[in-house]
């Protein structure tokens, strides 16, 4: 079934300054009914002049035995050296948890080059890398991700969010939304519904030098995105060009360093209630998560089939 | 704009191991009673327990006319109500509200989800505002009248009733529809009354594409009657014109052989 959720704070007001981690935790707590196996977050803080990569050091096929912290800790420093390899410069590091990593660096290079140089270590994965856009997923509901994570204090400007119902591939950290537009800076999506022409895409991206660091059907879409703009599109006629170009039924909110964007198959067979304020935007597969964060009445509706629609922040 | 957090880890809903959720839920009995009218505030109360306030004071309580505060968009609010009532909900409800009911009047200040009236049997709703796709799917009867816009596949499997959209209606609206009318005032999406057996939609918008076998039908007397009928009963202004689209009748076969007794009657 999967949930999905988004809210971007609109007209540049108090950019960076809202409370994003908590109202995305409410919104995704309030849907937990939707999927129990995994949380995951994309949060936009302030843009930064430098790139915040985050790194997942531990893939499910990591044994967990008794040298699982040192192997982790070793690939940490493996990666560090290979951040610099690739020609970064290291500002800062963070140990968010066992197993995941974040650091901010100076890099003016490409950015694919830039991941592949730190996947080039055996079971890491970079999970997002931008100047704004954190990814943060993991198992368990919204609260328990969003308090491992501390995720309550996080402040942004916009965010989407995902709890996740595994139907097509495993439950683990890999397969658990948001994905990142591999290798394209602060664009991440979320996605409910099933594609169905997943392995044609996934030829055809891999034969263009793409790579996907799981099975899971929407990494497609992330994916896809990603080569539409790397070929100069915007985000919104790449959402435009996805209708056509994928199969299957879904629906999909993605994001930007500034816009928010859903688009919806022709069926429509996936829902996604929408809340269009004056100063924000707020979508979810059900209209209790956006009763979570507003508290009045409020006048929703449900877009269309083959809707594309995008705010700005 | 101010958000709330939302504070339900200590009171959120317990399931067993079949996922039936609540199990030992209680009637809260919060309702003020007046004679045959009550009214309670849902905000604080679980999916079940106000179902369940709404069924002491319908069966037990003698209530006639209930109006529920903050339903809070909740899903499967006054499913399976099978007796001559008033409801308002002040506010948005969830999925699947008011499936399966038989009687009640009911009168929703908000919008609904998907599968508002799932298989209604009898009785009246009126939705304020929107409502989600799959409206109305497979009612037996009743009116169903959302003043704003609804999603796709409305009436789907439709089997008598009828359903009034004032707003737009998306794809497949009467899909498989086998009696009853719906009547739409916007536009509607493509797939109009796609692969329907019978019964007749009425649109005053423009029509994006007709379904399988649905044709435009012959506008009667009849159909201007019932129109204005129901547009007095709910108050809806002066109708516009409609276009009335019926089944082609060339996609299913309706003479009552089977393909062998046919076989041998050709």
């Amino acid at each position: 079934m999967c949930g999905i959720a988004g809210i971007i704070y609109r007209n540049g007001q108090n950019n960076g300054g809202h409370r994003i981690g908590r109202d995305m935790t409410s919104m995704l707590q309030s849907m937990k009914h939707r999927g129990p196996d995994s949380t995951g977050y994309a949060l936009y803080h302030a843009p930064t002049h430098e790139l915040t990569v985050r790194i997942n050091l531990s893939d499910s096929s990591t044994p967990h035995d008794f040298d699982f912290l040192d192997n982790v800790r070793r690939r940490r420093r493996e990666v560090e050296a290979q951040l610099r390899v690739a020609g970064a410069t290291i500002r800062s590091t963070e140990d968010v948890n066992d197993y995941t990593f974040s650091a901010t660096i100076d890099y003016h290079g490409e950015l694919k080059s830039l991941a592949d140089h730190v996947e080039s270590v055996s079971h890491t994965e970079v999970l997002s890398l931008g100047h704004s856009l954190e990814i943060v997923k993991d198992l368990g509901d919204a609260r328990t991700v969003a308090n491992a994570y501390e995720l309550d204090e996080y402040f942004g400007s916009h965010g989407i969010g995902h709890v996740r119902m595994a139907t097509e591939s495993d439950v683990d950290i890999a397969n658990a939304h948001p994905y990142w537009a591999y290798p394209f800076s602060d664009v991440a999506v979320v996605h409910n519904g099933q594609l169905t022409n997943y392995h044609q895409w996934r030829r055809r991206l891999e034969s263009r030098g793409h790579r996907f660091a799981s099975a899971c059907d929407s990494e497609i879409i992330a994916v896809y995105l990603a080569d539409r703009m790397a070929g100069g599109e915007s985000l919104e006629d790449a959402m435009h060009h996805s209708l056509e170009e994928l199969d299957g039924v879904f629906t999909y909110i993605c994001v930007s360093e500034d816009a928010l964007g859903m688009a919806k198959d022709e069926l429509a067979a996936k829902p996604l209630v929408l809340y269009e304020g004056d100063d924000m935007v707020a979508l979810a597969s059900e209209e209790m998560a956006i009763r979570a964060v507003i508290d009045h009445e409020i006048e929703t509706y449900d877009p269309y089939e083959s809707a594309v629609m995008v705010w700005n922040r | 704009m101010e958000p709330v957090t939302q504070q339900r880890a200590a009171d959120e809903p317990q399931f067993d191991a079949r996922g039936l959720v609540e199990l030992n839920a209680r009637v809260p009995r919060v309702s003020e009673i007046d004679g045959e009218t009550a009214s309670f505030d849902a905000r604080n109360l679980t999916t079940r327990q106000i179902n369940l306030e709404l069924r002491w004071l319908l069966y037990e309580e003698g209530v006639k006319e209930v109006t529920v505060e903050n339903p809070g968009a909740r899903h499967s609010l006054g499913a399976g109500l099978l007796t001559r009532c008033r409801i308002r909900f002040q506010g948005s409800l969830g999925y699947f509200a008011l499936g399966m009911i038989d009687g009640p009047e009911v009168h929703i200040a908000g919008r609904v989800g998907w599968s508002a009236c799932e298989n209604m049997m009898s009785g009246v709703v009126v939705v304020d505002s929107n409502a989600g796709s799959l409206t109305g799917a497979a009612i037996r009867g009743g009116d169903l009248v959302i003043k704003g816009r609804v999603g796709a596949r409305t009436g789907i499997d439709q089997k008598g009733g009828s359903i009034i959209v004032m707003g737009d209606a998306g794809l497949m609206t009467g899909f498989m529809m086998q009696r009853g009318r719906q009547i739409l005032c916007g536009d509607v999406g493509p797939g109009l009354g796609d692969s329907m057996y019978d019964g007749i939609l009425y649109v005053a918008g423009k029509v994006k594409s007709l379904g399988v076998d649905c044709v435009e039908g012959e506008f009667n007397d009849a159909d201007t009657e019932i129109i204005e009928r129901k547009f007095r009963i709910y108050g809806l202004g002066t109708p516009p014109s409609f276009t009335k689209f019926v089944c082609g009748k060339k996609l299913y076969n309706y003479d009552s052989l089977e393909p062998s007794e046919r076989k041998l009657v050709l």
